[in-house]
């Protein structure tokens, strides 16, 4: 079955129903693990930075974007793992996914950001269309 | 030592290049608006792009950030041009290095963690309307053809990178407006009108100016602000190149960076610069992550000008305006009008009363210091809040202090307290509060004294360690 998900995330409501299906997933299999990726978008660095009194603040604010998935998978007793990458998310996805082992990723069909999903098209599509593994998008 | 090196510098080699072309490009119209903006020659602010960033990528602390001449420093300048004229921009350039040079050695980067988020908002926000303000003057009310220019510049820096990521949309603004402009002759100003342009490289010279300390007298104002500015800029621009690429930086080794960047440019006829925003981010997003990715841009540009420099001059300069426009809206940081509302309310002022100040006087350092002093004393006001609640305990009073206690609260702490008691037991708890200072002291003494005076008994307990220590250091009401 699937041993290792990749569940991508951006702290909106479509993550965490993405987070609902890895769980589902997940409990199929007896070690699975999951690694929850957060993307800190280049676009929004300067914005973050400016708005967090130092690394810390930062971090912190990051972490509390994916604490709602976390408290999902903590509530199944699901061992998982968190990691946060910098760049732009589609390609970031893509190339951390290809990079790893991953057995799934899954991630939600739609993020926070809708005007600029019309405009750039949105990373789940660049997500399905790059991946070399299977990719469930969760609508 | 050799491991470093070769991290920093030839880890990236293919996407550091193809990063400093790119950004190379993207400086070009920047450096000439600038240089426009502070009132001098374009040269000066090209040159001064060359030199920063090729010696900043030797002796900078951030690997992968670009640094040239830019808009807070050129804004900075203008007065000083205006009445005295470029060689005094040149002498103070130097001297800003070494204002910073020192700065770097004393380690004052670290005391950037004194100024709040609110005051680094602030100087974005009015950095980005003094940009913009500076470039009215270049577009409106000249004819026609100027605005239809601007706004087709606007369209191309905003709708093509959509289309064609590789190639900077500013350069293809310029490239595609220049030529219809030559090709149709279309009465426009150009760059050429406001300086002149050369195709050669930069020369070792020294400012022409009397070394007195009458120079001094003039010039040190200007280095102080564009030591500070420079610095603040380049320290939260290493900031967002060191999240943007989760590494660290060493902030001391940059501040002495940029001012042997200063110093050695200004002996090159360029202007005073510092780190650049938009340009590294630019950088990082092209794949620059080495040193040698602010070395190529800085050679790279140097080439496009002994190459090109006879066509820079015909540069319209509504196309360059518009330029500035975009730059000047990304540098403004648009999640601040909500930040206005959500933001506690004494964050919210000191961001206004930043941009306030600078947008008045002109002058970025200024707007910074009133901004941090601002905060300063909101952070005193709210820390120094006190309270003293009585309570009733058997036959005993007891007064529950809690907060800060030091010499900007000590008025209310003594004024808390009902000193009129007669012949009580009172004890004074101080579980929830923190003595700080010889007048906390004081004051603590001042209100046991004056109730033992109407002949009460008062203990006080409940002193953290630190707290005790002070008291039995200080205190007269045990002796």
């Amino acid at each position: 079955m699937y041993q290792r998900i990749l569940l991508a995330v951006d702290g909106s409501e479509h993550s965490l129903r993405a987070a609902q299906e890895a769980i589902k997933i997940a409990s199929l299999s007896t070690n699975c693990v999951i690694e929850v990726v957060l993307v800190a978008e280049f676009s929004k660095a300067k914005d973050e930075v400016l708005h967090s009194q130092g690394k810390e603040e930062l971090e912190i604010s990051r972490r509390k974007r994916i604490s709602p998935v976390e408290k999902k998978l903590q509530a199944k007793d699901l061992s998982y793992e968190v990691k946060i990458l910098h760049g732009v998310p589609g390609p970031t996805i893509v190339d951390y996914a290809n990079k790893g082992t991953f057995d799934i990723v899954i991630i939600g069909s739609r993020g926070l950001n809708t005007l600029q999903e019309m405009v750039l098209g949105s990373v789940s599509h660049k997500v399905a269309k790059r991946v070399n593994c299977p990719v469930m998008i969760v609508k | 030592m050799i491991e470093k090196i070769k991290r920093d510098w030839f880890s990236n080699i293919r996407g550091d290049i193809l990063a400093g072309i790119v950004v190379a490009l993207a400086l070009i119209p920047e450096a000439i608006a600038f240089s426009i903006i502070a009132g001098v020659d374009p040269m000066v602010g090209l040159y001064a792009s060359f030199c920063i960033a090729v010696i900043i990528s030797f002796t900078g602390g951030r690997p992968g950030m670009i640094s040239a001449a830019t808009g807070a420093m050129a804004l900075l300048m203008v007065p000083l041009v205006k009445e005295y004229g470029l060689n005094y921009l040149l002498a103070a350039t130097i001297l800003t290095g070494v204002i910073q040079i020192l700065f770097g050695v004393f380690k004052i980067a670290k005391f950037m963690k004194f100024i709040p988020n609110a005051v680094m908002i602030g100087f974005v926000n009015a950095l980005a309307i003094l940009i913009f303000m500076a470039q009215v003057p270049h577009f409106l009310g000249i004819s026609n053809m100027t605005y239809v220019f601007v706004a087709v510049t606007l369209v191309i820096v905003y709708v093509v990178p959509r289309f064609i990521k590789s190639i900077p949309a500013p350069l293809i603004a310029i490239i595609l407006l220049t030529s219809v402009a030559l090709y149709t002759n279309i009465d426009l100003r150009t760059v050429g009108d406001l300086g002149s342009i050369s195709s050669s490289l930069p020369v070792f010279l020294i400012p022409d100016v009397p070394f007195t300390l009458e120079t001094l007298a003039i010039i040190f104002p200007y280095s102080l602000s564009l030591a500070i500015v420079g610095l603040l800029e380049s320290l939260l621009t290493s900031s967002i190149v060191d999240d943007m690429t989760g590494t660290e930086s060493n902030k001391n080794k940059e501040a002495r960076g940029q001012g042997i960047a200063n110093t050695i440019t200004g002996f090159f006829g360029g202007m005073a610069g510092c780190a650049m925003i938009g340009q590294s981010v630019i950088n990082v997003k092209s794949g620059g992550r080495g040193r040698l990715s602010t070395l190529v841009a800085g050679l790279f540009l140097m080439f496009l000008i002994i190459v090109l420099g006879n066509l820079v001059v015909q540069i319209p300069m509504p196309v360059l305006a518009g330029i500035m426009i975009m730059v000047s809206i990304g540098t403004f940081d648009w999640s601040s009008f909500s930040y206005i509302v959500k933001a506690p309310k004494s964050d919210a002022t000191v961001m206004l009363a930043t941009v306030i100040i600078v947008v008045m006087t002109n002058d970025l350092s200024k707007g910074v210091i009133a901004g941090v002093i601002l905060s300063a004393i909101f952070f005193v006001a709210k820390i120094s809040k006190i309270q003293v609640t009585k309570q009733l305990k058997g036959d005993n009073i007891l007064f529950q202090v809690k907060g800060q206690l030091f010499f900007a609260s000590v008025e209310s702490f003594v004024n808390a307290f009902d000193l009129d008691r007669k012949d009580e037991n009172i004890i004074i708890d101080f579980s929830n509060a923190h003595v700080w200072d010889e007048s906390a002291v004081g004051a603590v003494d001042k209100v046991i004294l004056k109730f033992r005076e109407r002949n009460n008994t008062v203990t006080i307990q409940g002193l953290n360690a630190s707290s005790k220590k002070m008291i039995d250091k200080l205190a007269m009401h045990h002796i």
